[in-house]
């Protein structure tokens, strides 16, 4: 095999990866958040994998992410450690928080990843601070700003484009539309559903992107970031994609039909049609992709065992970290 | 080897609940999403998938069962090959409880967070010039010095840039450091405000100046939720060294929405610094140590205070400790204490009891977080009584928490009650002999003081 073939056909393995990590990964939390170690909001991104592993598969080092509650997978596409992640998910002193944010609230200087924000659309402008960084320091750094169909409908979110407009700021704005705000569906939420088109009156353009895809989210990606570093603003990625779980661990997700959810497990799956497509270009066989969930299985049931193993932080952790 | 499949929590406050119906029977191969049973919550009905694959191998409790405690098995996995009457050998994980973290629990005292070490303020040497300076002129000197210091620091706000501030705090700075660090944002304080916290995030060292911190309130979720609260959520990995300044407290006859006191609500927040300056010195002195400070600031600064003048000493680099509290006038008799605009009624309500024959110490707190009690019990220690005098409405004000914690500290020290003057307990009227009652005065002062030394 030619060497950039091989290149190539590595990093579409690595996006396959990237994805049943964070399946992988969501469906322990689940599972430990069942048997009562980990508490409060637990909010799960099975589903989603595409939008935010195609999505680095298109940044470059020195780019900044950042985004809701519903953040474990983001973490994981960045390389951040799953035990760390994991023992953030268990309150334990070995999470990447130290046990005193918990799922929604982490955060890595070193990955340039800043949160984890539990207050819809509150990531917004800080995004957008980000990106108003990048260009203070004349560096060519984008920021991921990335928020769902709800807080699409946030206040803030416009105040960030007006400025993010005015100020040719290089952000991009991943809206994560997985059709239900909590509850309540886009079509009984949005006046306008068209999620590429919510920054037309501030002059931002906006694609639309088959967030089940994973190459298409990449490309599209490349695409925006390649606008957004040639200084000409903000963009906008609205992704189509699916959440397959409730909103959060206590949410039955009665407000949608069976129907609608098998059809997007059955039928557009992105892992599963992933696997597929590189099967059909035969870059992996049956058995190698039984490998490799094999092996993400035990990263997995590592990370679990390092978050039920690890202690509490120390009760002098109470009043640490509050100033510097 | 087979795993239990045991009963899951599928809410915060789920202790045990119905197994309602099994989707899967013994024998059934799954894997990893396939739905297992429905189980009803102390909420709702929930789904309950498999993470593991494997085969069914007992089903152990049967469907219709209610008051199944969680974590309890519920049914058996078999891992290939593996004949129905395995023994489970393993649960799915341990649940264990999590391990006991050694050290002593904190000490129950009232407020049992660290202290602050505080430097005193430092010596002004003696022959340095005084130069007499408004509280406004002294703050834009306190902007650029530190914006000529340090490139990181930036001002932004409505009208900060080409108008020269609405207040002109920020006069000549757009001509001094240019349209890239000096910004005018459109009025939008929510956006600003967060885009600010995202920069400051990244390493910047934002100034947010507030046309008035009445309209912070449209900011307040990224003041409190995103400035203030990211160090202690992040395990401390992350910093935001950021100043939100702006006037505060009354104006004069621009009535309830535009005149209030914010001090007591910031206050009470841990993880910012609140500071509220009286004098000119203070208020450069402090806001250039406010800008250095990694920590979210508050300052709170007054807008009736703006065009007055106050000796500030000529030197290059003054810098205040915040923390601090100051002794502006030493007396034996009563202690008061107070912070921003308040400050100068008191020394004038203590000037007239001097002639009525009462020595008050007037102590200006020039910051309210962290507070300065130290400085407070001292003084109590020495005159006895205490009153407090400010604008902030009088519940949970900022003379509810000193009164408070002398009455717990102080207690044997006292000679009279803790007493707190504050303004009326209503929004701020317009008309103009109603906007009067409303704020405190001089005279309800000295009455309050009368009272405390029992010469009313």
């Amino acid at each position: 095999m030619p060497e950039a073939a091989k290149s190539n056909s590595e990093s579409l393995k690595k996006l396959y990866h990237d994805m049943l990590l964070i399946r992988r990964f969501e469906e322990r939390a689940g599972q430990l958040y069942g048997m009562g170690l980990i508490g409060g909001f637990c909010h799960l991104y099975i589903g989603q994998e595409a939008v935010v592993v195609g999505l680095m598969g298109a940044a470059k080092q020195g780019d900044q992410q950042v985004t809701s509650y519903r953040d474990h997978g983001h973490m994981l596409a960045q390389g951040l450690d799953p035990k760390a992640v994991m023992a953030e998910l268990t309150g334990r002193s070995t999470g990447l928080s130290r046990g005193k944010g918990g799922s929604m609230h982490m955060f890595s200087n070193e990955k340039k990843f800043y949160g984890g924000h539990g207050i819809v659309g509150a990531q917004v402008p800080i995004g957008t601070g980000l990106a108003f960084a990048n260009q203070y320091r004349g560096s060519k750094a984008v920021s991921l700003t990335y928020f769902g169909d709800g807080a699409a409908n946030q206040g803030q979110v416009y105040e960030s484009f007006n400025m993010a407009e005015l100020w040719k700021l290089p952000v991009i704005y991943v809206i994560e539309n997985n059709h239900y705000a909590m509850g309540t569906s886009v079509k009984r939420s949005s006046a306008v559903s068209d999620f590429s088109k919510r920054g037309s009156s501030f002059g931002i353009p906006g694609i639309n992107v088959d967030g089940m895809d994973v190459e298409a989210v990449q490309s599209a990606g490349a695409e925006a970031m390649e606008y957004c570093r040639s200084g000409k603003g903000p963009i906008i990625l609205s992704m189509n994609t699916y959440r397959y779980r409730g909103h959060s661990m206590s949410d039955p997700a009665k407000y949608r039909s069976k129907e609608e959810l098998t059809e997007y497990r059955e039928k557009r799956d992105p892992i599963e049609n992933f696997g597929k497509k590189l099967i059909e270009r035969g870059m992996v066989n049956e058995q190698d992709l039984k490998q490799m969930d094999a092996e993400v299985k035990k990263v997995v049931v590592e990370a679990a065992e390092f978050a039920t193993e690890s202690p509490e932080p120390g009760v002098e952790e109470l009043y640490t970290d509050i100033y510097a | 080897m087979s795993t239990e499949i045991l009963m899951p929590a599928l809410s915060p406050t789920m202790e045990e609940g119905k197994l309602s119906k099994w989707l899967v029977k013994e024998g059934d191969v799954v894997k990893s999403g396939t739905i297992l049973a429905e189980i009803e919550t102390d909420k709702a009905t929930m789904e309950f998938e498999a993470v593991d694959e494997g085969k069914i191998g007992q089903i152990l409790v049967a469907e219709g069962t209610e008051g199944v405690k969680v974590n309890s098995p519920i049914a058996t996995l078999l891992a290939d090959g593996e004949a129905a009457g395995a023994a489970p050998a393993k649960k799915a994980a341990k649940a264990d409880a999590p391990k006991e973290a050694k050290g002593d629990a904190p000490k129950s005292e009232s407020n049992a967070a660290p202290k602050f070490q505080v430097a005193a303020d430092p010596g002004v040497p003696e022959g340095t010039e005084m130069v007499m300076t408004t509280v406004r002129d002294a703050l834009r000197d306190a902007m650029a010095e530190e914006m000529r210091r340090d490139e990181l620091v930036f001002l932004m706000g409505e009208e900060v840039a080409e108008y020269q501030g609405a207040y002109k705090i920020s006069q000549g700075l757009l001509q001094e450091f240019g349209a890239r660090r000096v910004i005018d944002t459109p009025i939008t304080e929510h956006g600003f405000t967060g885009l600010a916290v995202g920069a400051a995030f990244d390493g910047l060292k934002p100034i947010v100046e507030f046309m008035t911190w009445n309209f912070a309130m449209q900011a307040m979720d990224q003041i409190i939720n995103s400035a203030v609260k990211t160090r202690y959520m992040s395990g401390g990995q992350m910093s935001c060294p950021i100043v939100f300044r702006g006037p505060n407290g009354a104006a004069a006859r621009v009535a309830a929405q535009h005149s209030q006191d914010f001090a007591p609500w910031y206050a009470s927040v841990p993880g910012v610094i609140v500071i509220a300056p009286y004098s000119a010195a203070d208020a450069k002195g402090l806001l250039k140590a406010a800008i250095r400070n990694p920590n979210p600031v508050c300052f709170l600064e007054n807008e009736i205070l703006y065009g007055k003048s106050f000796p500030v000493p000529k030197l290059e680099d003054y810098v205040l400790p915040i923390g601090k509290a100051r002794i502006c006038r030493p007396g034996s008799d009563v202690t008061i204490v107070s912070y921003s605009i308040t400050v100068g009624q008191a020394l004038e309500a203590a000037e007239k009891l001097a002639e009525q024959g009462i020595e008050a110490e007037v102590i200006d707190l020039r910051t309210l977080r962290p507070l300065d009690m130290d400085t407070v019990l001292e003084s109590v220690r020495k005159t006895n009584r205490i009153v407090t005098f400010e604008q902030a409405w009088p519940v949970c004000s900022i003379g509810s928490e000193i009164c408070s914690r002398v009455a717990l500290e102080a207690f044997d020290d006292l000679d009279a009650p803790p007493t707190k003057v504050s303004g009326k307990d209503v929004p701020m009227p317009y008309a103009a002999n109603l906007e009067k009652l409303a704020l405190p005065t001089v005279d309800d002062l000295i009455e309050a003081v009368k009272a405390v030394c029992y010469k009313a």
